[in-house]
């Protein structure tokens, strides 16, 4: 089957430091990923290149069977079908949640009014969120904006979504609200990129882990040989890190 | 236990004496120490010594009555009936005496118009219309005469009709095109005439024919109003003053964000041209701006094209406050965290979209007091478009009032009473502004 989302060779550089090293990466549809590593590894940038928030300076991206070059029209396109969710939600503070939600499928699909608030208010309900709707970001707490976040991406009927840290920004015990909407998502098969270093999520939900050290690809697996029989020294420091304690 | 009892009694004593009230109010903020004693009573002597005499020139011994000049130069105050006797000439100028009526009406259009555009449930698509139509009238109220109908009106009568039709489409291509269609009329408004001289040569160059479209560039026909005609040059007074600093506002302001917007565009030329005219335009005076439109761009206009002197100053106003409210636009524009920007972008909102849905209205709430601020320098700066003799507030007052050799004594009086009008309008800028921020306040900036 044709992947959904192709990079080859993909070099991205900030300045003088190599952040992304000879990239090469295929994802199935409904395939789940979970990218991580040390900090300053590269795994945000990695999945910012996919919708284009970051630019790639060498090599190849398809999404969806469109390339992702500098053409404006490529871009959009593609943006309309990958949703992203922040480690810090970026809601729109000056609209109230259903606006958040509404906005890009009244301007970006041309939906009417009725139909997008419609389609918000059921998105709202699949995060369990509903009752908030007439509030603004600033009055819901860290979990619920998080969850917002991804309703908003979900009102856009995105093909691929993109977690860039979900869970890092928020107090401990609003990090489970948001697991469960996104492992229900992944169940109802979403192809879904997550950056994260909730390795619970990863080994419950993931067809794929991915481990990047400075700016490479280290090792990939399927979850259970990824943390029961890691392959490279790096990847066993790592996991020792983050789970050893 | 001994405690508690303490504090039960404590506070069944309430606070200590002389700690609330007017008294505990006193002492808390006027005599707190030896230095604030200090300053509390050199204020006190200061007010005592101003005060009075003030009071006694502004209301006490002043003449509030119809009097002639004489029984005001006996007096000891302020003398109000040159106000009474002069207030007509201060508020309108220039303006042909009989017909008074017409800026007092074109000026209560005005306040009318702005009073009712600041209630925020009247912030529609149409309120524009309410000011196209009610502009209309001022003009047409202020200038009376017949009016003529030419390629400018057609233009501009075109111009409307596909900005409307294409704001209403939303099938993107028809859209588009009307826009571009409204944006080639109002582009025939300024260059209608050099197209049609253009026309005309390649006319007599095809078929031989002289001047066969020249009649288009004149005026087709007029519609008499029944009203004297005025000219421009003779309005003068607050409505002059109010129409500068309304139309200033409403021009500069958009202008401002896309010169605000083009400053931190990527692409360099747009950017270069940004700069350039921001730091071109702050780089000079108001004065010298006022200079220019009036004296030196009439020399570089082809023959035939006269634009009036209000248009010019007018320009002037515009182009020069657009430059300093740019910058203030783009301190706002860079308060927005990038995060905002990214969430747009990841949504896939067009740049347009993105910038007037999620970026513009959180950077300009943002920037609001200073806004404001340049609003009531534009309100104030309006007079010193008297240098290039349009008979402002200010000119009015100095030339036609304070000019009567009769009254030149009361000169202090006159000035007192615009400064007074000024105030109130700039008072009432810096209220509203104060209002807005509270109204985007409420329930929005409450974050964890």
């Amino acid at each position: 089957m044709e992947p959904i989302i192709t990079m080859r060779g993909v070099d991205k550089w900030y300045g003088q430091f190599h952040v992304l090293k000879q990239i090469n990466l295929d994802v199935q549809a409904r395939e789940k990923i979970v990218i991580c590593g040390p900090s300053g590894s590269g795994k945000s940038t990695l999945i910012r290149c996919i919708n284009r928030l970051e630019e790639h300076q060498r090599g190849q991206i398809i999404v969806d069977g469109v390339e992702l070059t500098n053409d404006l029209k490529h871009i959009e396109q593609i943006r309309r079908e990958v949703g992203m969710v922040f480690q810090h939600f970026n809601l729109f503070p000056h609209m109230t949640v259903i606006e958040n939600l509404a906005l890009a499928p009244i301007w970006v699909r041309k939906m009417p009014k009725a139909a997008a608030e419609e389609r918000a208010m059921q998105m709202l309900k699949r995060v369990r969120i509903a009752e908030q709707a007439y509030k603004y970001p600033g009055q819901l707490s860290g979990g619920q904006q998080q969850r917002v976040a991804i309703a908003r991406s979900l009102c856009m009927s995105p093909k691929i979504m993109l977690f860039d840290e979900p869970t890092s920004a928020l107090d401990p015990e609003m990090i489970k609200e948001v697991l469960d909407v996104m492992i229900e998502l992944a169940r109802e098969g979403m192809t879904m990129l997550v950056v994260t270093h909730e390795m619970g999520f990863a080994k419950s939900v993931a067809d794929r882990v991915i481990f990047m050290d400075e700016g490479q690809i280290v090792e990939q697996n399927a979850p259970h040989e990824f943390f029961g029989n890691p392959k490279s020294d790096r990847t066993k420091l790592f996991l020792s890190q983050i789970l050893g304690h | 236990m001994a405690v508690s009892e303490s504090a039960t009694e404590t506070v069944a004593a309430g606070p200590p004496p002389a700690t609330t009230g007017f008294i505990g109010w006193m002492r808390r903020n006027l005599f707190s120490g030896i230095w604030n004693t200090l300053l509390t009573l050199v204020a006190a002597y200061l007010l005592f010594v101003i005060i009075p005499p003030v009071a006694s020139w502004l209301f006490i011994d002043a003449v509030w009555s119809e009097a002639p000049p004489e029984t005001c130069k006996a007096a000891h105050g302020a003398c109000w009936a040159f106000i009474r006797e002069k207030h007509r000439v201060i508020f309108f100028g220039r303006y042909p005496f009989f017909e008074h009526w017409r800026p007092l009406l074109g000026m209560g259009l005005l306040i009318t118009m702005v009073m009712a555009s600041c209630f925020r449930r009247f912030w529609r698509p149409w309120i524009a219309l309410v000011w196209a139509g009610g502009l209309g009238a001022f003009f047409l109220v202020m200038w009376g005469g017949a009016i003529p109908i030419s390629y400018r009106t057609a233009a501009i009568a075109a111009a409307a009709v596909a900005l409307v039709i294409g704001l209403r489409q939303s099938n993107g291509g028809m859209r588009s095109l009307m826009l571009w269609l409204a944006l080639l009329f109002a582009a025939l408004i300024l260059a209608g005439g050099a197209v049609i001289r253009v026309l005309d040569a390649v006319v007599k160059e095809l078929f031989g024919v002289d001047d066969a479209l020249a009649p288009l560039a004149g005026v087709w026909f007029e519609i008499p109003t029944g009203l004297s005609f005025v000219p421009t040059s003779l309005w003068g007074g607050l409505p002059l003053t109010l129409l500068l600093s309304i139309l200033g506002i409403m021009v500069a302001f958009p202008l401002a964000i896309l010169l605000a917007l083009g400053r931190r565009s990527k692409l360099p030329l747009i950017r270069m041209f940004c700069v350039g005219y921001i730091e071109l335009i702050r780089g000079v005076p108001l004065i010298s701006l006022l200079f220019v439109g009036s004296f030196l761009l009439p020399l570089f206009l082809p023959r035939g094209v006269e634009i009036a002197d209000l248009a010019r100053a007018q320009v002037a106003i515009i182009g020069f406050s657009a430059a300093y409210l740019a910058e203030v636009i783009r301190g706002g524009l860079q308060a927005i965290p990038r995060g905002q920007y990214e969430a747009a972008d990841a949504l896939g909102l067009s740049y347009w979209q993105k910038m007037a849905k999620i970026v513009l209205p959180q950077a300009i709430v943002l920037v609001i007091p200073p806004i404001v601020n340049t609003f009531i320098g534009l309100f104030k700066d309006t007079s010193l478009v008297s240098i290039v003799s349009l008979t402002d507030l200010l000119l009015s007052t100095k030339d036609m009032a304070i000019g009567d050799v009769n009254w030149r004594a009361f000169y202090a009086e006159g000035y007192t009473f615009i400064a007074l009008i000024y105030f109130v309008f700039c008072f009432f800028m810096s209220k509203y502004s104060q209002y807005l921020e509270r109204q985007f306040e409420t329930g929005r900036r409450k974050r964890r």
